[in-house]
């Protein structure tokens, strides 16, 4: 029992992660009709940022790890706006040749980070309570994953409100729909375009902050890791679906470590093979839109 | 029309030159500064210059999946590894010999690429690369995930028992340039050859416009899975020879970043020009090679940081040509020569091409 | 004498390598409504959206004037275009509400004018769009277009799979339209074009083939079947 719940929990911190960069990249898909594949140097970006700060502001308080996750954050949007805004945007409609720029930019930028953090992982302590278990059930689970699943709601829940409530939330809803349409009520979707960059290298950047934390370390791989699961659960959630991201990486995460556990370290194999299920299954749920 | 046709046994014989010239290399001495390592007899050189053709030849293969049939596959390299591991792993647990081994594993990853084809094709476009992509990570896992049988991380090592003397050893590397040349001219041969078949046109249509290949009455999807599967096996052919090149295989011959090389080789070449995709392997192989020499040279380390970190990493330097090929030279190298040269020629194909087709 | 509101000239455009307008050439004067006719797949809806820059093409547009042609989309429909396109394309995972107030391109939004045209919308505004009826969702299509100011409208089959008397309602909701802007309908029921229609473009292979007064038209029976019915027909000059 115990070891189902810590599998269990551990599942959902994993899925955690693989949503905030699961989410990003399903609204830049279901939007703009591009697979970023830099979606994962976002991440890795804003683990690093997160780690130069923690290192500039000394400790392992409270405080050193919330401004450690505004600083992932918010380098993470800056730098996905500024890639739709000086790259993507150059493309227009050209999907293939964007997608072309994002692996560009992926490779590139890995071999930045190499040369600047260098290839070997760096290792990061959060607050001392992280390092603790909490008893839930007979498990004794590490602390950072309750950290991990309820930032993840935090943003799901933010992302939500912010598509139903705003003006922006509309057209980006709309736009994952039809976006000639979009264009065709008057509206300027580029600008729409830039923001859902920026939302998911924020949520990209927040979830390299707490990945380095869930690894314990940092390393110019670690987002290309995650980004490989992180299109599975796109695939598999319905591409475009911010709900579909959200029970696909839960779904995605807990297969694997119960995988993990119980089938030799198959997990890996495992959430492949679902995903050929999935097509077999349901084809046409994967290109199904939103409706 | 007569025009083109008749002009069509110019662009051969100039390929026929170019490939004889390539065939007498290991006899001259040839010394090209800055570009090849020394002269063209020294086994060093001859090594890079199989690497790049084979390079070259794998380019082909993709060449023909993305830009003839417009399948953007991120798991190509999938079947270059199975290429490359099966035969090392048939080699080293069995007492076959080159050839027979190399047919058993040709054969195994036809089946392997029409299984895996006919399931990523039930998707198209973007998912369709992503779930291609995912089949190439699970290969990824197992080939790490076994060493007893792949050597895990630290790669295979080619088990030469079984494998012919002239092609083990430094001194017969030059045995496997020619070898790593004629794979490139099969490859290429192929590849046209399959192109200017009734199934290469159909699928070339169905890049341009799958609704009409449709009205006409044919499933796109056999043809693309025919395509998928030739290009699978011409990719694991290239597999097999760079594993008696390299003698052995790593890991990172599975890995995304593998494939993502191979696209960018024929991003570089031009997108749908076979010979794009031979020049932009070779380009890319000698490219990389020297600019990790010119990474870890005195020059670059006496720069200050800015400078030094990102031209001391060769991948950096490539990511940003790539992107700059993209944004700003459609086409990649074919392209610019092809402005330079003759448009209405290849126009006049094109237009040829699509009218056969339909 | 009318000014013209949108005039097209040498207009081209490819569909996935086909090419699915050629040269075409026409002018919209700024009242009533023109009608652009054709038998199916002659190209008239990707003439409409050849106008609106929805897909790439060559030629001359202008509008009010002014060259459209080099424009993208949205800043040709808040030059005062609204658009009602073939197949409503209303937004189904948005409610009707939503729908209408994403159309609002500000400046002045007639909401009331919408509301006493298309009451029942109103009492459907939580509804999901995907949810209506094909008729009601044409509603939304036309509210969409109408809730702006506008100096052209441009309306692509709304009448289509609509029942006898849903048609006579859009019908009569176009003609109330046409007192506020002209409107270039691409329309196949002839007894709309009939009551609604003073002008006609009629479109064969992606070109022109015909232009004239509605009227002349359609009182001439054997034209319209050489038209728009059997193949071949005569051409004639711009007017
Ligand atoms: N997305 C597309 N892909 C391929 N061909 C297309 C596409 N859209 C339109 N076409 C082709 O372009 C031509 C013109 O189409 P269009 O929709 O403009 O015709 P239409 O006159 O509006 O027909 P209808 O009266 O049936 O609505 C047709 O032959 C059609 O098959
Ligand atoms: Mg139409």
């Amino acid at each position: 029992m115990s070891t189902i719940v810590l599998l269990l929990i551990t599942g959902l911190g994993l899925g955690a992660l693989y949503f905030l960069v699961a989410s990003g990249l399903s609204l830049i898909y279901g939007l703009m009709g591009i697979l970023n594949f830099a979606h994962g140097s976002f991440l890795t970006l804003g683990a690093f940022a997160g780690w130069e700060l923690a290192r500039r502001m000394g400790g392992d308080s409270w405080v050193t790890l919330f401004a450690s996750m505004a600083a992932g954050a918010a380098v993470g949007a800056i730098v996905a706006a500024a890639t739709e805004f000086l790259l993507i945007r150059r493309l227009y409609n050209r999907h293939i040749e964007q997608v072309l720029v994002t692996v560009g930019l992926a490779l590139a930028s890995v071999a930045l980070f190499d040369g600047i953090w260098g290839t070997d992982p760096i290792y990061v302590t959060g607050p001392a309570w992280f390092a603790e278990t909490t008893e839930i059930l007979g498990a004794r689970v590490p602390n950072d994953r309750f950290v991990l699943i309820a930032v993840a709601v935090l943003v799901l829940i933010a992302m939500v409100l912010f598509l139903r409530l705003t003006r922006y939330g509309l057209i980006i809803r709309a736009g994952v729909e039809n976006r000639a349409m979009v264009t065709a009520l008057g509206i300027d979707v580029r600008k729409a375009f830039t923001l859902v960059f920026a939302i998911g290298g924020a949520a990209a950047g927040l979830g390299g902050v707490l990945a380095s934390h869930y690894f314990g370390y940092v390393s110019p791989q670690l987002g290309g890791s995650l980004l490989i699961f992180a299109f599975i659960v796109t695939v598999i959630g319905g591409l475009g679906s911010l709900t579909g991201a959200a029970v696909a990486s839960v779904v995605v995460a807990v297969l694997q470590q119960f995988a993990n556990y119980y089938l030799g370290g198959t997990g890996d194999l495992v959430v492949v093979l679902l995903l050929a299920v999935v097509l077999l299954v349901r084809p046409s749920g994967l290109v199904g839109r939103l409706a | 029309m007569k025009t083109v046709t008749k002009r069509r046994w110019l662009p051969w014989a100039a390929g026929g030159a170019v490939v004889a010239f390539a065939a007498i290399l290991p006899f001259l001495n040839i010394v090209v500064p800055g570009v090849l390592p020394g002269a063209t007899y020294t086994p060093g050189t001859l090594q890079l210059l199989a690497l790049s053709l084979l390079f070259a030849a794998l380019a082909l293969s993709y060449n023909l999946l993305f830009g003839s049939a417009g399948m953007l596959s991120f798991g190509h390299a999938l079947y270059f590894a199975m290429g490359a591991y099966g035969l090392g792993i048939l080699l080293q647990s069995t007492d076959l010999a080159l050839v027979p081994a190399m047919g058993i594993i040709l054969a195994l990853v036809i089946v392997a690429a029409y299984l895996i084809g006919a399931l990523s094709l039930r998707v198209t476009g973007i998912s369709f690369a992503m779930v291609t992509l995912a089949f190439a990570q699970a290969g990824n896992v197992l080939i790490r995930r076994n060493p007893g049988l792949t050597g895990g991380e630290e790669g295979l090592r080619l088990a030469t028992a079984n494998v012919p003397d002239v092609l083990v050893g430094v001194i017969n590397t030059r045995n496997l340039y020619w070898v790593a040349l004629a794979l490139v001219v099969v490859v290429f041969v192929v590849v046209t050859w399959f192109e200017h078949s009734r199934a290469g046109h159909v699928v070339a249509a169905t890049r341009e416009n799958e609704l009409r290949v449709r009205v006409i009455g044919v499933r796109p999807f056999v043809v693309k899975l025919i395509t998928f599967v030739i290009a699978s096996a011409l990719a694991a052919l290239v597999g097999m020879v760079y594993l008696l090149l390299q003698s052995g295989a790593t890991p990172r011959a599975t890995s995304a970043d593998f494939t993502l090389t191979i696209l960018v080789i024929v991003v570089l070449g031009g997108v749908g020009s076979r010979w794009g995709a031979v020049v932009g392997g070779i380009v890319y192989t000698l490219l990389d090679q020297r600019l990790t020499a010119f990474a870890s040279s005195d020059a670059v380390a006496a720069l200050p940081d800015v400078l030094r970190i990102p031209l001391s990493e060769p991948l950096f330097i490539l990511g940003t040509l790539f992107i700059l090929v993209v944004l700003f030279l459609p086409g990649g190298i074919a392209g610019i020569v092809g402005r330079v040269g003759d448009r209405s020629r290849s126009r006049a194909a094109a237009r040829d091409r699509v009218e056969e087709a339909s | 004498m009318s000014e013209t509101i949108l005039s097209v000239r040498g207009l081209s455009a490819r569909i996935a390598g086909q090419q699915v307008v050629e040269d075409v050439s026409f002018d919209v004067p700024d009242r009533g409504v023109t009608a652009l006719l054709g038998r199916n797949g002659v190209g008239k809806t990707s003439t409409v959206k050849a106008i609106l820059g929805l897909i790439e093409r060559q030629g001359t547009v202008e509008f009010g004037g002014e060259r459209i042609d080099k424009e993208p989309t949205f800043t040709i429909v808040q030059r005062g275009v609204g658009y009602v396109p073939e197949d409503r394309e209303v937004f189904s995972g948005l409610t009707v509400a939503e729908n209408l107030r994403l159309a609002e391109r500000g400046g002045a939004v007639h909401r009331e004018r919408v509301a006493a045209l298309f009451p029942d919308l109103e009492a459907r505004a939580s509804q999901l769009a995907g949810t209506l009826s094909g008729g009601q969702q044409q509603m939304v299509s036309l509210a969409r277009a109408l809730l702006n100011e506008n100096r052209l409208l441009l309306v692509d089959e709304p009448t289509k799979g609509l029942a006898p008397l849903i048609v006579a309602d859009v019908a009569a909701a176009l003609a109330a339209a046409a007192k506020l802007a002209p409107i270039l309908l691409v329309e196949q029921n002839l007894q709309v074009v009939r009551q609604l229609a003073s002008t006609v473009v009629v479109l064969e292979g992606g070109r022109v083939i015909h232009t004239g007064s509605a009227q002349a038209l359609l009182d001439d029976s054997d034209l319209v079947t050489s038209l728009l019915g059997v193949h071949g027909a005569k051409s004639e000059a711009d007017s």
